[in-house]
């Protein structure tokens, strides 16, 4: 089936239509099903697709708009097969462990059109087919934290969208820019393919501001410091399946854009900018880690655990190496795995006792013993323990940004240190001790529901993070091709140098 | 003695008069009718207008190209008829609003139906000459029927409205005049294309900038008012307001549209004799008109007042375009209000849908934010193609107005003028907000106590006409190609 692609992007879609007619006792089990046929179409690409070929597969395109260059371009390649395939996982699970009761046909249709727009913004390879996917990709999550969220829904959501469509706007200002030199340079054709852009040698001083235009849309979404704060009021506000696909999916918009975009668009700006953004990151990093630890809240801690891991992953990205920014990828599906599911798991807690303040639980390990056990497996891929799929990532990018600045890399690194000091403390406060608060006696384990969607999730991050190479290897190859296609496009002596494709060969000293 | 002046009748070329002809003769038609047999249904006056407007349409597609006629007064060039396919198309799509299930005063009266094929006749006067003289009786004719359609709306507010419209368009209309006195005292002509010649072999004569300037301040203040530009937009959100739902509507498009057109003409012609200050002027007006139109519409109450200001605000955005002057930001212009005219009219059908007799939420405004609270629990299906206008309007894709949208920033942006298309974008953002309230009272705030209708109007005519609405904002993307491709050749084939 070649235009695979299609049908997953445009499957969940159709099904979210059709959803309008099935009754709502019914729709739980229709938005699994859906959800499920889309996970095996996802597998399915996953099967028939060549790692060992890094280039664009599966390629779809059809001329929409041929005078202004709109195709609808479609393709995946080595990053980001895993992270469509984690987008339909998440959903997936995200919708079995699902505890809303209330507008619940409006929920499962939202999620199907969410779903069909994480898709989108992976596969498109025409720059307004991608932005039209996300933005679309804001309209579901608002409705999903405006409509079922906590007290401040309405701001949280609002926020939320006005944040990044400001950010998107100035991208698409970018976008429209790229456009306009490709016109100029190829005899007057219009394109707003990303493939026939990534031909275009651009001017460094071009370069930089178009490199900045591009960094705010995606810094917002990521979110980069400063431009974080939406973020934890929209996790905070959302309800769990909200916050599951924000932190597992939506976030890595911003970081995938980056690699998309960014890198192979402007490499000589990038590798110009990988000094600011390293400061960016590590502040992220390290205040972020810090405000998590002040935290009473458990959803809070994990939010900005998440900004905190955001900056890990930007980091990599940058490092402009092979090992960086393969882990980096690979850093951005462990944590989507991982954050989806400790915010599953504070779901859990929230619907059993409709709080998430730490100081209402503690001796939750004996009252709760399976639940004890996931969340602590989960914890400890967060904070990057080895044998788990948190490591991997997060050692490939410290080891890759080793080589750029030794000192950032050790300061990166308190990621582990920090992250294991407000997750362990999390831990200890919620699940040790005695059990001090009375209704916390009567809470019961785990149920069938919540085991499924949680126990696939453990099953992964003990997998990958023993033999990660299936995942690897294909991400590895992709890699590699663009960074020696960025280094043939580098224009700057500083850019050419800076650029590693592999580190095989070892000079001898 | 005058030596008698022989006139052939095909030099006359009176093709050109026959899209107005048209209407006009459809206007006394109905008037006809009505005097040979009073008390008519208003059913039939509406489709007796729908298909004189469709021969009408059908007359324009048929003209040709780049021909004058008329003692070489109308000029029938692609703006001339794109303008003029436009306009006809937002009339037909407007005029079987008036089927409502609810009587309103104004539909009752054949002559509401002859006033309108009447100012359509003006509109398109409007847009097929390049003579002064005709663009100024073009923009009467159309101006005073449409004054007297906003006040047959029975309500205290229309007659201030149509009276506040009225002043405006007088002292727009007096401005016109001056400042076409000004251009005929310099050139001696009241055709634009003998001026143009003009002007260009009398440019480096001593102080005669001064002159050019003083017509031309006095040429863009009247057409600020027409397309109520900050700081001449104060009418706009009260005539609005007063107007019927979606008599606003088609304000906010149909003669917007024929203002551009001859804005496009006179001003163009401004800047292609380098007369740069023209084109700094219409840049200042249209950036302060797109931003504080979307300041003050953050803070409006009434749906209907927040709809002008964005209206206001689009037009703002569209002007940027005549300033660049280019052919493909003049097709952005004719694009954009293609697309923006379906998203629009069925935003104000909407409001027409939910509108009572009285005022049920509010003592002063017919559609409060209050009054759509909840719609989603109400009217599902109302509420789902209610937010769809707005995000269109907001430019999410890939909704209609945003491909307008992105054509003109990437006009503005292939012109040089990136800080422009910034501007844009950032206006876009700030425009998110106000339509993104009306659908969080929709989707996410509680109904409102009330006896649970909001569709009180709902017909089957409104119905058809917000489902092509609907269906022309989400199929958008795949006319864009047919639409482009048409009208940038007939903005180039104008030589604009």
């Amino acid at each position: 089936m070649d235009n695979i692609l299609s049908v997953l992007v445009f499957f969940p879609a159709v099904a979210g239509l059709l959803g309008f007619v099935v009754d709502k006792n019914s729709i739980r089990v229709y938005g699994i099903s859906v959800a499920t046929v889309e996970m095996l179409l996802a597998v399915w690409l996953w099967m028939s697709f060549d790692g060992t070929n890094a280039g664009m597969q599966f390629v779809e395109s059809i001329p929409l708009v041929p005078d202004f260059g709109i195709s609808y371009y479609l393709g995946v390649d080595g990053i980001s097969i895993f992270i469509v395939i984690m987008a339909a996982l998440m959903t997936l699970l995200g919708m079995i462990g699902m505890s809303v009761e209330k507008d619940i046909k409006n929920m499962i249709i939202s999620l199907l059109f969410l779903e069909m727009t994480m898709i989108g913004v992976f596969v498109s390879l025409d720059a307004i087919i991608f932005y039209l996917f996300w933005e679309l990709s804001l309209v579901p999550m608002l409705y999903i934290i405006g409509a079922w969220g906590g007290p401040l829904r309405i701001y949280a959501s609002i926020k939320f969208f006005l944040y990044t469509f400001t950010g998107s706007l100035i991208m698409l200002v970018g976008m429209l820019f790229m456009a306009h030199l490709y016109h100029g340079v190829s005899d007057g054709i219009w394109s707003f393919s990303i493939t026939d852009w990534y031909m275009m040698v651009l001017p460094v001083n071009y370069q930089i501001w178009l490199f900045l235009a591009f960094f705010i849309g995606f810094a917002i979404k990521v979110p980069m410091f400063p431009f974080h704060t939406w973020l934890p009021y929209a996790h905070g506000q959302a309800p769990t399946i909200g916050s599951v696909i924000l932190a597992a999916v939506l976030l890595k918009m911003g970081t995938y854009g980056f690699v998309r975009f960014s890198l192979p668009l402007f490499p000589d700006a990038s590798v110009m900018m990988i000094e600011p953004i390293m400061v960016i990151s590590i502040i992220m990093i390290i205040y972020a880690a810090m405000v998590a630890y002040a935290q009473e809240d458990i959803k809070q801690v994990i939010a900005y655990s998440s900004v905190s891991h955001m900056g890990v992953i930007v980091l990599g990205t940058f490092a402009m190496n092979a090992e960086a920014i393969s882990g980096s990828i690979f850093l951005m599906l462990s944590h989507g795995i991982v954050s989806g599911a400790l915010f599953m798991l504070v779901g859990v807690i929230y619907d059993r006792r409709h709080t998430k303040l730490m100081s209402e639980f503690g001796g939750l390990a004996s009252v709760m013993p399976k639940y004890a056990v996931i969340f602590g497996i989960m914890l400890m891929a967060s904070v990057g323990l080895p044998l788990t799929i948190g490591f991997v990532g997060e050692f490939l990018v410290l080891l890759g940004f080793y080589k750029v600045s030794a000192i950032g890399a050790i300061l990166a690194g308190s990621t582990i240190v920090l992250g294991a000091v407000y997750m362990l403390t999390l831990y200890k406060r919620t699940f040790f001790g005695p059990v001090t608060n009375d209704e916390n006696k009567k809470l019961f384990d785990l149920n069938g529901r919540e085991m499924v969607s949680l126990v696939p999730l453990v099953i992964i991050v003990i997998w990958l993070g023993v033999y990660p190479k299936p995942i690897l290897t294909p991400i590895d190859n992709s890699v590699k091709a663009m960074l020696s296609f960025m280094e043939d496009k580098a224009r700057t002596p500083e850019a050419k140098e800076r650029i590693i494709v592999s580190s095989i060969t070892k000079e001898a000293k | 003695m005058f030596e008698p002046i022989n006139i052939s009748f095909t030099s006359l070329n009176m093709i050109t008069l026959a899209p107005m002809l048209i209407a006009i003769a459809g206007g006394l038609i109905i008037l006809v009718i009505d005097l040979i047999k009073a008390e008519l249904h208003k059913s039939l006056y509406v489709m007796l207008t729908i298909l004189i407007l469709f021969i009408d349409f059908g007359s324009v597609l048929g003209l040709n190209l780049n021909e004058r006629g008329f003692f070489d007064v109308m000029l029938i060039d692609g703006i001339a008829i794109v303008s003029q396919l436009l306009i006809l198309a937002a009339s037909m799509l407007f005029i079987p609003l008036a089927l409502t299930s609810k009587r309103f005063h104004e539909y009752s009266y054949p002559e509401f139906f002859a006033l309108f094929l009447f100012m359509i006749a003006g509109f398109q006067f409007m847009v097929a000459t390049d003579n002064l003289i005709l663009i100024f009786v073009g923009i009467e004719t159309a101006s005073l029927s449409l004054y007297t359609l906003i006040a047959l709306h029975n309500r205290n507010n229309s007659y201030e409205a149509a009276i506040k419209y009225f002043t405006m368009g007088a002292l727009s209309a007096g401005l016109y005049a001056m400042g076409s006195a000004v251009v005929y005292a310099l050139t001696g002509s009241v055709e634009l294309y003998q001026i143009a010649d003009i002007l260009q072999s009398r440019m480096a004569e001593p102080g005669i900038m001064i002159a050019i300037l003083g017509g031309s301040v006095l040429l863009l203040s009247a057409f600020a008012f027409k397309l109520s530009l900050f700081p001449f937009h104060t009418w706009a959100p009260d005539v609005y307001e007063g107007a019927s739902a979606p008599l606003a509507g088609y304000m906010s498009v149909v003669p917007k549209i024929a203002a551009f057109v001859v804005a496009m003409r006179i001003f163009g012609m401004y800047i292609d004799l380098g007369i740069e200050w023209v084109r700094i002027a219409i840049l200042v007006l249209a950036v302060t008109t797109m931003t504080l139109a979307n300041i003050m519409a953050l803070v409006q109450e009434d749906v209907k007042r927040m709809l002008a200001y964005s209206s206001i605000s689009h037009a703002g955005f569209v002007m940027a375009a005549l300033a660049l002057d280019t052919t493909k930001g003049n097709t952005g212009i004719f694009l954009y209000y293609g697309l923006f005219m379906f998203t629009n009219l069925g935003a104000f059908t909407m409001l027409w849908i939910s509108r009572h007799k009285n005022r049920v939420f509010h003592e002063r405004y017919d559609h409060p934010y209050e009054k759509f609270a909840g719609l989603i629990k109400i009217m599902p299906m109302a509420a789902v193609i209610m937010a769809l206008f707005m995000l269109s309007l907001a430019g999410v894709p890939p909704f209609s107005v945003f491909w307008g949208k992105i054509y003109i920033m990437s006009a503005a942006i292939d012109a040089g003028y990136v800080w422009l298309a910034i501007i844009m974008g950032l206006n876009s953002a700030i425009a998110a907000y106000y339509y993104l309230k009306l659908i969080v009272y929709m989707f996410l705030m509680k109904p409102e106590e009330n006896d649970g209708t909001v569709t009180y109007n709902l017909t089957k005519p409104l119905i058809t006409i917000v489902g092509i609405a609907v269906a022309a904002t989400i199929g958008s993307v795949f006319i864009m190609q047919p639409l482009i491709s048409y009208i940038y050749y007939m903005v180039s084939a104008s030589g604009y």
